[in-house]
Order: structure tokens, then C-alpha cells, then sequence
């Protein structure tokens, strides 16, 4: 009995440590395919992203969007909705951002930077509720369509920091800088680390308050675990799944304007390394839980931290992160159906009558 | 014809488990060659799992099955054919986008040219031969479910079964159509098939079988001669205690009128016309029985009074007001309705949820669930440790999760959450589907007790004892329509089953 | 005259190169979905098959070897789907999501290692094989008869797959299992092995897309080849309602919008080319949009089958 109640508990993190090990085991199998001792690669790539200060600083750094976008992720599992449009939204979160950092002037920054932001939500959202529209009313599949929506905001950007928003005789792509007033603080000093990873962690409270004390969480988790009696209960279902897709969108576009406004101060082409990829893996390990969201982000952004260093110092590809990450949401969803084979044997009908 | 003392089919020892919990507990049956074997028993003895076990689809922990002495393992529904065991099951195993052809013809050898013309003259002339006439290039999903039955039927026959093994097969028909399809039934017996008829139906088993078997709780209880049997007795057997065939109801007399319903009309998903001019009034204290085969409007009815859908035409008045554009919000916020779905599962609960977020599913944005904005814990956790007690429900603590609850204590959590807050209206829509004896009799007592409060209820239900035990008056819904209001003292079964097969008949004895 | 007959040929068969990638994928989702598995991994299969074929044909030199490997692991990476939906029951989408992640990250490292700084010669591709006689024709003559043999495949396998699907009994129970596969499974067909053989050649037939993509169109490989070709092939699947036909003309048209890009930059339309670009996305979402409603899936589509258990 009490041998049983421990496992119970850990069971949550289990499938997750399953999947992230096993995932770094194939990794391992791959460094050392590219010729590289995988010990050596690893050590390499965690003591630069957790045991050094700049690199625990990019790692931080890296972080930041990924939490971000994964809290979007989040939200819309928690409603049944698979937003896989995070990239897209990114984009359209730092178009918003640079658009107010760029043609809004005399501001200070306590209210020009909030402002970047909530432009940066606000693109970003409206990204995230055209499919939540199509979804909840025309009933359009929301994985066909924010995919759609990707491609189309990445092109989109592409277009206009080449044409209306470019940097005069800018080599590339990019625009110019945004105002001064309306960049994210540093908070290391000596580091690219900026605020974006405190707005990462504030949202991860505000959605923590939603979603334990709040009548809106239970909303959306009733309409993500049974629409049908959601519906039976009088929730209005479309509009739970078009403000879930649009907050979905919008933290994705806070994520992009913070990669804009606290890291680079302009808009550049790609300049979301797949985040939005990587937050779909991230939401996805973390198994319906805001720690777990927490700490696969970190793990994430460590990986990404710390792989320009392994690749500079051990010649290891940095794509092997990328290998890793999506081999370990293969593995979660083999752990997880697993554990849900080996619970319905645990459990059956417990009452009677 | 054969001698009748022939086992055809023969089970020893069948044991089949779902983890703990044990759905047939070594049932041992002998059914005779040409004969009509009924298996009774009520929802959850076991039936249809042991008619999934002959026919393949699942495989007993223990136990032999014969056929015609032969011991013979089915491992597969294929070997089931292969042996002659055909199968109509409750829910039909056809796929509406097909064609009845195509349907009857399904998992026959691979064949490169399915040659539907010829086949389909084959198939006509098997449907003559046995007066089951069908056009075989219908799409199955456009046929009546009558029509559907038999093809499910020819379905068998098509592959030559010896045995027919129906599982509540007269759920979806008439009463009048019941009779015609035994009438098939009793030829196919004397053409020497072998019939096993499974139901929870005593009337229908009494009138139609040679020998009974009754399963109790996954176990055979008994098995008789059906022309040395009574109600009474299968009865007793079937539940283990007695039962009560009448319910006792106190008289309530009261003037004011609930519910009002005026000319109403209503869509269904493919926006056709549902409900069509609908008429009634529901005073305090009366239980409106809605009698009809399933389809005929009941869904759209319920959705339209909670609702869910709206009226295209008609009024809805309740306690005076007019509230035939109100929204479900509305109505939840400022009425109180009580609503029990016809699917507790689907409609009526949030399986993986607790039992205590399960019951504030209506009201988690009110007094007392809801403070200031804020989800009120406590008030929560209470009100499930009372609702608990006062339904009883058997679960230890309101944390439980739905899924983990027997069905008849996941319609308590239904009825805890409809019935909380006195409604003065309550729609209850199949509200004992699926449900043993006992559950059964707790959900009708809840309500005949809501009845005696004062509510008004609108019990609509498929099955006709049921509405004639619990209605003080009677509607018939056929096709949309309410055909008549009937008292139910006066109401029989007969006249009932008449008009729920749209036959004016019906509407003319008194 | 002739100038613009040129231009239209040149056209038609741009548009046909750009179609045949896609069109392989969708008949690869055609069958998952059919039997009742969503696919939304034809992305990651498809990525699967470009690289499997460009590195086989780096390292052998055969063009037929590399076509072999790319059907091979497109088998494999289809039967880890039909195992992962169908045995372990996990969800359809997050399946599909795991193989494309899986298959974007494990590429775009193995291309590293294998092609290293190669990447600037290009691959051995495919030849055209122009069939004497009927490719003399004007226009249609090259358009059809002047191709390589992976045209040739996919001209043949619309009509025999539109018969498999509707004129044998194989079809007959593939169609059955994706609508209701307890039924099928009643009438004594293995759900389960047709599921996965569904699924299996969905892999096959998604991943020589990918190597149509490698071998004959650009003739070398890079990271993120596929730019979301598989997620239009589904949206090409969904207009044209799952029927093989109709599935393949969704495609050319897609094909024929990205074909567009390249032709009006050279008219010197005053279009920015991103827009162009984006074109086949936007067209492909007001299909889904115009569509709505109108286009029924296959019943049992992205539900998991379960053999035994009690609600039935």
C-alpha cells in the first residue's frame, strides 16, 4: 500500500525523466556517431549552460521565449486546442513590438515598453484567434490552420523588414533600431539577459492563479475535458476556445516582442530559431503541469545554451539539440501511453450499485 | 424437425474479467438446435459480454464452448463465422456510409473485382426467401432502423450462420414492428436456425423463447421452461429480490401551471424540422411522461426547453415568463431547470473530473462556488461531502474521480447537481439508461420525491413501462409531433405502442 | 505565338514538378486517414524520404538504391506511427507532432555529418524517360511523356489506387475501418492489421514524395527541405474530401499556385515574391475555410481503437 502511494506520486515525473533520458541516450548515440566522446559533449554543453555565469545567463536568455511560447501551448491543451502556430505568433508578437518601438516617440520607458509588450500580446493574439475562430465556429481543425498561419506570418515578416520596415542600406534584412525608451532592461549584468525572462515567470503565476483559484481555469479545463457537457452545463464553448486561442497566441507574441524589445531591438528575418517548435515539445513533456512547463523550458534553453559552446568546442552539430528535443516528445508519448496502460490495469470499477 | 433435446450450443465454465471486475463468473448454457434460447438479465449481468465472447471479439479467462459437441475455440470474429455463429448486436455493426451491399458483403475473401451486381441479385433473392425485402443499393445510413435490422440479419444469413445471436434487438423498434420481427424470428427457428435472444424485457422473453437463462450479476441464476414461468418469478430471479411493477404515488393536485409550451418547433443538426408544433402545459406536482422510438424529436425537445438549442418557432413559458429567447446562461443564472441528459457520460459529466468539480459544473461562477471572483475551496469540498451523503453515493470522498464511479453512482452525481437548489422545472431525458434495478428504482424515487416538493418533470423515456409507472400523464411523440396527451390511469400499453408507430388507431379507444 | 507556348509549357511543367511531391504525400495520408489515422506526420515522412534518398544516392551513387532506402524507412517511420496510434493508442496528433520534430531535428543533424560542406554539388538525379511517340506532342506530349519515371508511377497510381479504394473488397474494408472499425472488426477483418498496413505504406508513399523532392527536383539536400509540403498535402486531402482524384487535383492546383511565383517575377509583375511565396498557405486555408462543413472525414478518423473493453 504505501509502496504503491510513492509510486503514485512519482509517477508524474516519471514518463517526462523517461523520455528526457532516453532522448539524451539516442543524443549520446548521435554525438558519438559525429565522432565525439557524447561524456565529454554533455559536460561540455551543461557546464557552460548552468555552471557559468554567462552561459547560465544565455541559458536564461534562451529561456525566455520558450516559457513564454510553451504557456501558450499550455493554455490551449488545457482547453483541448493543439496550437501549433507558437512560431507564427512569435512573429506577429515582435511585428507588434517594433512597430510601437519604432514610430512611438517621447514616451518613457515605463510606459513605452509595457506598451511594445501589450502590442506584441496583442499581434500575437489575434494570430492565435483566427484559428480559434475558425475553430470554435466555422469548426476548422486548429493544427491544419496554425500551421497555414506559420508559413504565412514568416513570409509576411520576411516581406516587410525587406521592403517597408527595412534599415536604410541595411546588408540584410532587418529594421532599424527601436527607441531606446522602449528596450526590455538587462537584469545580469555583463549578460544579453533581459526582463522577458521575468514576464515568463509573472505569466507562469497568473496562469498558476487561473487555473487553481479561479472560476475562468475551470472553464477551460471542462471545456477541454468534455465540450459536450460543457456545453450541457451552459459554457459557451466557442468563446472559451476563441479567448483561450487568442491568450495562447498572445503569450506566444509576448515571447516574439521580448526577443525583439530585450534582445535584439529590431525586427529581423527568422529570427526565431523554431521556439515555437520547441514549445510545442515543451508543453507536451510537462504533462498538463506549470512547474513542469518551468523546468522543461529551462532544460530546453539550457540545451540551446549550451550547444553553440559544444559545437565551437567538441565540433558536435548544434542540431543535435533539435534531434534531441524531438526525440524526447516521441518518447513522452510512449511513456505516457504506457503509464495509462499500466493505471487501467492498477484500476477498475471501484463502486457498485 | 430436429429432436429438441439437442445442445447445439453449448458453454462450460465461461469466465471473463475486466481487471477486478468480474463480467461472467463460469456461466455454463445449453441451447437446443431449432430452438428460441432467451438469456434475461438486467443492465450489467454480463449479457453482452458473453455474447461478445461467441462471437469472437473478446476471449474468456476460462471455459469451453461446443458446438454441436465440438469443442471449438473462437479467437476471432472471423472464426466465429467461420463456425455459423452470426451476431446482431444492440448497437447495429453497420457503417452508415456504406451501402446495404457493401455492408452484407464486408470481410468476405480478397477478391480483386467485387462484382456488386451480381452479388446484389444474389442478395435480393436471399431477402425474398426469408420476406426481408431490402433494395441493396441503399446507403445503410438512409435507412430506417427497422430496414437495418434486417440487414443485419441477411448480414448473418449472407454467411450462412447457424446460430443467430441477438442482442437487445427490439430496443429501436415499435411495438407493432416487435411483432413482425418475431414472426421472422419464429421462421427462422423452424428453418432449423438456432436463436439465442438476449433482453431485459420479461414480457418480450416470455412470449417469444422456448427456455430461459437468467444472469445475475455475471452469473447464471437459473433456466426454465418458458411456458412454466411467470413474470414474477423471472423477475425475482433476475434482481434477486422482489420487484415492484407499479410505483406508489401519492396524489397531487395543484393548479399552478410551470412550464408552457406553445406551438413549438425545433432543428435538429441538419437543420431539418425536429419538433414541429408542440403543444403542452406542466403543472407543479406533475410528472409529463414522453413516450417514442427513439429519434422522433425527444433530443431536440429536451435541448429547446434547457436551452442548448433554439426554438425556430413557439413559446416557451415558465412561472409567467416568457423565455423562449434566453440563453442557456440565462436559464442557468436566473431559472432553476434541472437537466438530465440522456448520456451521463458524454453530456452529464466531466469524467476526469472529481466528484466535487463534477457537481459545481452549473454553478462554479455563483454563490456560494464563487466569491468575488475567486473559486470558493472550501465551500466546494462541502458541498460534495453533503451532496454525498444525501444522495448516497458510494465513494469515499468527493476528490474521487467521476470515471472511477459505477454508472449508477455517476447519475447520482447528475441528480445531485440537477436536483440541488429546488428546480421548479426538471427535464429528465432516459434518466435510468444503462442502469440496474436498484439503481433504477433510486433514480425514480429522487424524483417521484421531487414530484411530491412540487416540481414539475418531464420524463421522457424509450422504454414504456417505465413511462407508464412514473407519468401522471402521457405524450406520444411521433416523427416530431405530440399525436396525443393521454391520462396515464387510463392509458394502456397497446394503444401507447399504436401511436408511437404513428397508427391513428391509437387515438381512438379512450 | 510561340513565345508564349513556351511559356505556358514551361509553366505546366513547373506546376507539375511542384504538384508531384505533394500529390505522393496526400495519397500517403489518403490511406492513413482512410483506415481512420489521422497523419499529420506526412511533414516528418516526407522530410524522411528526402534525406534518406539524397544521402543513399551520395554514398552509392544509384538513384534506383536510393529510391529503395527512401520507401524502406518511409515503411519504418510509418509502421512507428501505426504503432504508436494502433498498439499504444497514443494520441493521432501528438504522434504525427513527435515524427515530424523527431525526423526535422534527426535530418537536419545526420545532413551535417553526412553531406558536411558538400552540400554545393549536386546530387545525382533522375533522368526523364520520354516515351517515343507520345511525347512529340505539343505541350502535353512533354508535359506527360517527357518525364521521369516517379511521374510515371504517380500517373499510374490514381486510377489504381481510386479502383483499390472502391472497386476491390480490400478497399471495401479499408474504407469500412475508417468509418466504424467495430464493424469491420464483427465481420471478421483485422482492424488492427489493416491499420497498419495503411499507415505503413501512408510512409512509403509520403516519403517518395520526399525523394521525388531530393532526386529530381533540386538534386541536393538541405534542412527543412519540406517548408510544410506535407501539411498542404493534408489540406489537399481535406479538399478533395479523401477521394484519390479529386485529392490529386488539390494538389496540381497547389502546385500550379507555387509554380506561379517563379513565372510572374519573370513577367515583371510589381508582386513582392514573399507574398508569392505565401500564396499556396493562403490558398490551402480559404480551401479549408470554403470548405467547411462541406467535407466529411472518414467517421473513426483520430479515434483509437480498442478491442476489448466494456462501453461499446
Amino acid at each position: 500500500m504505501k509502496a504503491n502511494q510513492i509510486l503514485r506520486s512519482i509517477t508524474p515525473v516519471l514518463s517526462p525523466l523517461f523520455a528526457i533520458s532516453s532522448a539524451l541516450l539516442v543524443g549520446a548515440g548521435l554525438i558519438a556517431l559525429a565522432g565525439v566522446n557524447p561524456i565529454a559533449a554533455y559536460s561540455v554543453l551543461f557546464r557552460e549552460a548552468l555552471a557559468n555565469y554567462y552561459g547560465f545567463g544565455t541559458t536564461l536568455t534562451k529561456t525566455a521565449p520558450l516559457l513564454l511560447t510553451s504557456l501558450g501551448v499550455f493554455v490551449a491543451l488545457k482547453a483541448g486546442q493543439f496550437n501549433i502556430g507558437g512560431e507564427g505568433q512569435i512573429y506577429m508578437g515582435g511585428l507588434g513590438s517594433v512597430l510601437v518601438g519604432l514610430y512611438v516617440h517621447g514616451l518613457p520607458a515605463l510606459i513605452h515598453v509595457p506598451l511594445a509588450l501589450l502590442s506584441g500580446f496583442l499581434f500575437g493574439a489575434i494570430w492565435g484567434l483566427i484559428p480559434g475562430y475558425l475553430k470554435a465556429i466555422r469548426g476548422i481543425n486548429e493544427v491544419i490552420t496554425t500551421l497555414l498561419l506559420n508559413y504565412i506570418a514568416l513570409n509576411l515578416i520576411n516581406y516587410l523588414v525587406s521592403n517597408p520596415l527595412i534599415e536604410p542600406g541595411a546588408p540584410s534584412p532587418y529594421s532599424p533600431t527601436i527607441a531606446t525608451s522602449a528596450q526590455l532592461p538587462i537584469i545580469l549584468p555583463q549578460t544579453q539577459t533581459h526582463a522577458g525572462i521575468l514576464i515568463g515567470f509573472a505569466a507562469t503565476i497568473v496562469l498558476w492563479i487561473v487555473f487553481q483559484r479561479l472560476p475562468l481555469g475551470y472553464q477551460i479545463e471542462a471545456v477541454g475535458q468534455n465540450p459536450i457537457a460543457a456545453r450541457y452545463a451552459g459554457i459557451s464553448v466557442e468563446r472559451t476556445i476563441m479567448l483561450v486561442m487568442a491568450t495562447a497566441g498572445g503569450l506566444a507574441g509576448l515571447a516574439g516582442a521580448g526577443e525583439v524589445t530585450g534582445l535584439k531591438y529590431r525586427l529581423f528575418d527568422q529570427f526565431s530559431p523554431g521556439y515555437g517548435f520547441d514549445a510545442i515539445a515543451i508543453a507536451f513533456l510537462s504533462r498538463g503541469n506549470l512547474v513542469g512547463v518551468v523546468m522543461t523550458s529551462l532544460f530546453f534553453g539550457a540545451l540551446r545554451s549550451g550547444a553553440n559552446v559544444m559545437q565551437r568546442s567538441a565540433g558536435v552539430p548544434v542540431t543535435v539539440v533539435y534531434a534531441i528535443q524531438g526525440l524526447a516528445v516521441l518518447f513522452i508519448a510512449i511513456g505516457l501511453a504506457l503509464e495509462k496502460r499500466f493505471a487501467i490495469r492498477q484500476s477498475s470499477v471501484i463502486t457498485s450499485g | 424437425m430436429r429432436d429438441g433435446e439437442t445442445a447445439y450450443l453449448r458453454l462450460e465454465g465461461i469466465t471473463k474479467r475486466f481487471g477486478n471486475f468480474v463480467a461472467n463468473d463460469s456461466i455454463n448454457l445449453k441451447v437446443n438446435a431449432g430452438s428460441i434460447h432467451g438469456l434475461l438479465g438486467e443492465n450489467g449481468a454480463g449479457k453482452t459480454t458473453l455474447m461478445n465472447i461467441l462471437c469472437g471479439l473478446y476471449q474468456p479467462e476460462a471455459g469451453q464452448i461446443y458446438l454441436h459437441d465440438r469443442a471449438v475455440q473462437i479467437t476471432s470474429p472471423k472464426v466465429a463465422i467461420a463456425q455459423g455463429i452470426g451476431m446482431i448486436h444492440q448497437h447495429f455493426m453497420l457503417v452508415p456510409q456504406l451501402t446495404v451491399i457493401e455492408n452484407i458483403i464486408l470481410g468476405s475473401p480478397l477478391t480483386l473485382r467485387l462484382n456488386l451486381k451480381q452479388k446484389s441479385r444474389e442478395i435480393l433473392v436471399m431477402s425474398e426467401r426469408y420476406g426481408l425485402s431490402i433494395d441493396p443499393l441503399a446507403k445503410v445510413g438512409d435507412l430506417p432502423v427497422g430496414t437495418q435490422q434486417r440487414v443485419e440479419i441477411l448480414k448473418a444469413l449472407y454467411r450462412q450462420a447457424k446460430v443467430l445471436i441477438l442482442d437487445e434487438p427490439t430496443a429501436v423498434l415499435t411495438p407493432p414492428e416487435v411483432q413482425g420481427f418475431f414472426k421472422v424470428l419464429r421462421q427462422l427457428a423452424a428453418a432449423n436456425h438456432t436463436i439465442l435472444f438476449i433482453s431485459h424485457k420479461l414480457d418480450e422473453i416470455l412470449s417469444l423463447c422456448d427456455h430461459i437463462t437468467v444472469l445475475r450479476r455475471g452469473r447464471v441464476v437459473g433456466t426454465t421452461i418458458a411456458h412454466n414461468s411467470t413474470r414474477q418469478d423471472l423477475a425475482r430471479l433476475m434482481v434477486g429480490r422482489d420487484v415492484l411493477f407499479h410505483l406508489e404515488k401519492a396524489a397531487q393536485s395543484s393548479d399552478h401551471i410551470v412550464l408552457e409550451v406553445q406551438n413549438l418547433q425545433v432543428r435538429d443538426d441538419r437543420h431539418l424540422n425536429a419538433v414541429q408544433n408542440v403543444s403542452f402545459t406542466l403543472k407543479a406536482g406533475e410528472i409529463l411522461g414522453v413516450a417514442g422510438v427513439d429519434g422522433n424529436g425527444q433530443r431536440e425537445l429536451a435541448d429547446a426547453i434547457a436551452g442548448l438549442r433554439p426554438a425556430t418557432a413557439g413559446e416557451l413559458i415558465l412561472n409567467g415568463q416568457l423565455i423562449t429567447r434566453w440563453t442557456m446562461q440565462q436559464r442557468i443564472k436566473r431559472l432553476k431547470i434541472g437537466y438530465i441528459p440522456e448520456d451521463r457520460q458524454k453530456m452529464g459529466l466531466i469524467l476526469r473530473f472529481s466528484i466535487a468539480r463534477n457537481l459545481i459544473l452549473k454553478g462554479f461562477q455563483q454563490l456560494p462556488f464563487c466569491r468575488n471572483g475567486w473559486l470558493q475551496r472550501g465551500a466546494i469540498a462541502h458541498h460534495a461531502t453533503q451532496a454525498i451523503q444525501s444522495f448516497d453515493i458510494r465513494a469515499t470522498s468527493g476528490k474521487l474521480r467521476v470515471s472511477q464511479l459505477s454508472g449508477g453512482n455517476q447519475q447520482k452525481v447528475v441528480l445531485a447537481r440537477e436536483l440541488s437548489g429546488d428546480p421548479s422545472l426538471i427535464v429528465a431525458m432516459q434518466p435510468t439508461r444503462g442502469l440496474d434495478v436498484g439503481a433504477t428504482e433510486y433514480v425514480q424515487q429522487a424524483l417521484l420525491t421531487e414530484r411530491q416538493r412540487g416540481a414539475a418533470i418531464l420524463y421522457i423515456s424509450t422504454e414504456l413501462e417505465e413511462i407508464m409507472m412514473m407519468s401522471d400523464r402521457i405524450a406520444v411523440l411521433y416523427e416530431g409531433r405530440f399525436v396525443a396527451i393521454l391520462d396515464a390511469a387510463t392509458a394502456t400499453v397497446e394503444q401507447l405502442g399504436l401511436l408511437m408507430a404513428g397508427s391513428p388507431a391509437g387515438r381512438l379507444s379512450p | 505565338m510561340s513565345d508564349s507556348a513556351a511559356f505556358l509549357s514551361d509553366y505546366l511543367a513547373a506546376s507539375l514538378r511542384l504538384s508531384v511531391p505533394l500529390a505522393f504525400a496526400a495519397l500517403g495520408g489518403l490511406f492513413s486517414e482512410r483506415s481512420g489515422v489521422l497523419n499529420i506526420g506526412l511533414e516528418g515522412m516526407l522530410l524522411t524520404g528526402a534525406f534518406v534518398s539524397a544521402a543513399t544516392v551520395f554514398y552509392t551513387g544509384s538513384v534506383w538504391v536510393a529510391i529503395l532506402a527512401a520507401l524502406i524507412v518511409g515503411g519504418l517511420v510509418g509502421l512507428l506511427h501505426a504503432y504508436l496510434c494502433v498498439t499504444l493508442r497514443v494520441d493521432q496528433l501528438v504522434s504525427g507532432l513527435a515524427i515530424n520534430l523527431s525526423a526535422a531535428g534527426l535530418t537536419a543533424f545526420l545532413s551535417r555529418l553526412v553531406f558536411n560542406s558538400k552540400t554545393s554539388q549536386p546530387l545525382q538525379g533522375l533522368d526523364a524517360i520520354a516515351i517515343p511517340g507520345l511525347s512529340q506532342i505539343p505541350i502535353v506530349g512533354s508535359l506527360f511523356f517527357n518525364q521521369d519515371p516517379l511521374v510515371y508511377l504517380l500517373l499510374l497510381l490514381v486510377p489504381l489506387i481510386t479502383y483499390l479504394l472502391f472497386k476491390t473488397s480490400l478497399g471495401l474494408t479499408l474504407r469500412a475501418v475508417g468509418e466504424y472499425p467495430r464493424a469491420a472488426e464483427t465481420a471478421g477483418v483485422s482492424v488492427l492489421f489493416v491499420r497498419y498496413l495503411s499507415v505503413m505504406l501512408s510512409g512509403c508513399l509520403a516519403s517518395l514524395g520526399g525523394a521525388y523532392l531530393v532526386l529530381v527536383h533540386v538534386k541536393f539536400f538541405m534542412e527543412d527541405i519540406s517548408a510544410g509540403k506535407g501539411f498542404i498535402a493534408l489540406a489537399a486531402l481535406i479538399f478533395g474530401r479523401w477521394h484519390p482524384i479529386s485529392t490529386v487535383l488539390a494538389c496540381v492546383l497547389f502546385g500550379a499556385t507555387e509554380a506561379l511565383q517563379l513565372r510572374i517575377q519573370a513577367f515583371g509583375l510589381n508582386i513582392p515574391y514573399q507574398f508569392l511565396v505565401m500564396l499556396p498557405y493562403v490558398i490551402a486555408l480559404f480551401a479549408l475555410i470554403g470548405l467547411a462543413g462541406k467535407s466529411t472525414p472518414p467517421a473513426a478518423l483520430g479515434i483509437p481503437y480498442v478491442k476489448e473493453s466494456l462501453d461499446d
